[in-house]
């Protein structure tokens, strides 16, 4: 019995949802009484590697090749495996991110593995090994058993609380054997974008919509997502008008997100729009329209119109962010 | 060249969810069904790109039982040339991989294209289990396709950025948003679902392959409790309630 968590670093650190999956790995490894290991690439800095520790996994192996700094599906699935066979891992624990939805389906293929997409809870049961995931665009979850020997699943981001949990990490270097033609997908160029937080990362997201009447009125809500350290997003009509960039746009068709608080300002909540951003935490909605269909999956709501109720409201926020 | 195109048949996006027999079972009473939104996409991208001089025959592949015909030669009447038919109830994500790989083994086809993810399950997992079974390089969520010569040329959205890539046939790749810049929706006329009851579609069973999940129960989501209002001239009240009691601020 051995847990397996695939932790991607960027540019040599770990972000939060990193520490998500430790946090949940372990948790689920206290069930199965059996421990963590984590891996990674790029050989980030001993003292990086250590926070792993902080969270409570007792090893990470940090595969060394030069050529995986460079991604490819193909080569990163290699190298995973040849890591979860040197463990025997039994249970591989991805983020439901670009990289664990590119890897996890090649391992599960390379291992004859189970493979549940879109976890949102610690297993119900370990045995048989059954966990919840989201499915029909969050409209309703299903609980998967999976059968095989190994296991694969990968989790949400946001749906496991980060908890600390230090435990002495050793840490291993790793060299894996990567065959001819794992890179036959070549990299042209990178073309930076703004720099901004993205959508997918914020735990705090101002969401603007079609109320808003025009990119001018942008300013408040920027100024809202700047007092509190949030991100922006928009509704899909609104980055088709070119109000704002389309990385912005959430829904259905856009980007789903699941922060902890989405404030939706002008925006009616059609149900395209509510698929992408239903895993939130906690919803708040700004509407002159009582009837808008947000209003039935918000948490909080304001009826009253945004160019009034938006700069009161920064201000009250700014209050509190100077008192807390 | 020849495209494959695995076309998922999925509940429109409208549908209400329900399930029936002790909720272990999607309840399908007036389900109106779909081809997958972002195989719809693909396959549009595909038609603008023979449309606009690129040699193309395309394939559509769908898992699934005779219940699926319909969405099937909807592709077929947007413009897709013919369709397999793997005659199976599509359910464990391995062993659909599984079906589409021996499909594409079967013929001569030079892409596979999938969805970035069904909006049934939400997977997005089979472009990367098919690469894999056939040991191809592949791409998931494109956010923009091209076809050069014998280069394809694509964007994805990664952390900070776009990625620029470029890869050659043969090659599996998965559409996201921005796959087809202008999707211009393709509603068949009269003439195009006349010829599309003429066009082949070709059932074949499925080859053998143990399913490793199952679904055993679904959920809906814990009914919200209600919004609470908040009064548009004490927005301090909405502060103190996520701080306080959301405790999210
Ligand atoms: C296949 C398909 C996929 C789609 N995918 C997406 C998707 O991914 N994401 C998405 O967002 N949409 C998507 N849509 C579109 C979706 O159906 C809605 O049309 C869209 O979400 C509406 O955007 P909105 O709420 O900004 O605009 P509107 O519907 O125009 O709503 C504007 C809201 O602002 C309110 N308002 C007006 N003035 C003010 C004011 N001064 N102060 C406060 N409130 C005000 C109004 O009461 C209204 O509720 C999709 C549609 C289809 C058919
Ligand atoms: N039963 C099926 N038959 C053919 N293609 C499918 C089927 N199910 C899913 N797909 C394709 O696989 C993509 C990803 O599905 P999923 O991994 O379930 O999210 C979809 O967008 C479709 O293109």
């Amino acid at each position: 019995m051995a847990i397996l968590i695939y932790t991607q670093n960027y540019d040599g650190k770990f972000k939060k949802s990193v520490f998500e999956l430790v946090t949940y790995g372990v948790a689920v490894a206290k069930e199965l009484g059996t421990k963590v290991t984590a891996v990674t690439t790029g050989k980030p800095d001993t003292e990086i590697l250590k926070e792993l520790g902080k969270y409570g996994a007792e090893k990470v192996i940090s595969i060394t090749n030069e050529e995986l700094n460079d991604f490819s599906a193909q080569a990163y699935a290699y190298a995973t495996e040849q890591v979860a066979k040197k463990i025997n891992a039994d249970l591989i624990i991805f983020g439901n991110n670009p990289y664990g939805r590119a890897i996890a389906p090649r391992l599960s293929v390379k291992l004859n593995a189970g493979l549940a997409a879109g976890v949102t809870a610690l297993p119900s049961s370990v045995s048989p090994f059954t966990v919840k995931k989201r499915v029909f665009s969050g409209k309703a979850f299903a609980d998967v058993v999976i059968k095989s020997e190994t296991k694969i699943i990968t989790l949400n981001q946001n749906s496991y609380k980060v908890e600390e949990n230090p435990v002495d990490i050793t840490i291993e270097e790793f060299s894996a054997e990567i065959p001819e033609g794992a890179y036959a997908v070549k990299p042209v160029e990178i073309v930076k974008s703004s720099g901004k937080m993205s959508v997918t990362d914020a735990e705090i997201l101002v969401s603007g919509g079609r109320g808003l009447k025009g990119p001018e009125n942008w300013g408040m809500i920027e100024e809202m997502a700047e007092i509190l350290g949030a991100g922006t997003s928009c509704s899909r009509p609104v980055s088709d008008l070119d109000w704002r960039p389309h990385e912005e746009h959430v829904g259905q068709t856009g980007k789903v997100v699941a922060p902890n608080l989405y404030i939706a300002i002008g925006i009616s909540g059609a149900i395209q729009h509510l698929a992408g951003v239903n895993g939130s935490k906690v919803m708040v909605v700004i509407n002159t329209d009582p009837e808008a269909p947000f209003f039935e999956a918000a948490d909080y709501g304001i009826i009253g119109d945004a160019f009034e109720v938006v700069p009161k409201l920064n201000e009250a926020f700014k209050k509190f962010k100077a008192e807390n | 060249m020849k495209a494959l195109i695995c076309i998922g048949h999925v509940p429109d996006t409208t549908s209400k969810i329900k399930f029936t027999d002790n909720d272990t079972k999607f309840d399908t009473t007036d389900i109106k069904y779909i081809i997958g939104p972002y195989e719809e996409l693909a396959l549009t991208r595909l038609l603008d790109l023979r449309d606009a001089g690129t040699d193309m025959h395309i394939t559509t592949v769908t898992v699934g039982t005779q219940e699926t015909e319909p969405t099937i030669r909807k592709a077929l009447a947007m413009g897709a040339d013919d369709a397999v038919r793997v005659n199976a109830e599509a359910s464990d994500n391995l062993f659909i991989a599984k079906q589409i790989a021996e499909v594409f083994k079967n013929g001569d086809y030079d892409i596979i294209i999938t969805g970035k993810e069904s909006i049934d399950y939400n997977g997005g997992q089979l472009e990367g289990m098919i690469a894999e079974f056939l040991n191809l390089p592949s791409v998931s969520g494109a956010s923009k396709f091209d076809i050069e010569g014998d280069k394809i040329l694509l964007e994805q959205e990664i952390e900070g950025g776009t990625l620029k890539l470029e890869a050659s046939f043969p090659f599996v790749v998965s559409a996201g948003k921005g796959f087809c810049p202008e999707p211009e929706p393709r509603i068949p006329n009269m003439r195009g679902i006349m010829t599309a009851r003429k066009k082949p579609l070709q059932v074949v069973e499925p080859v053998a392959k143990e399913a490793v999940t199952e679904i055993i129960k679904y959920h809906l989501p814990e009914p919200k409790p209600a919004c609470k209002m908040i009064d548009p001239d004490n927005v301090e009240e909405l502060v103190r309630l996520l701080h306080e009691e959301a405790k999210v601020i």
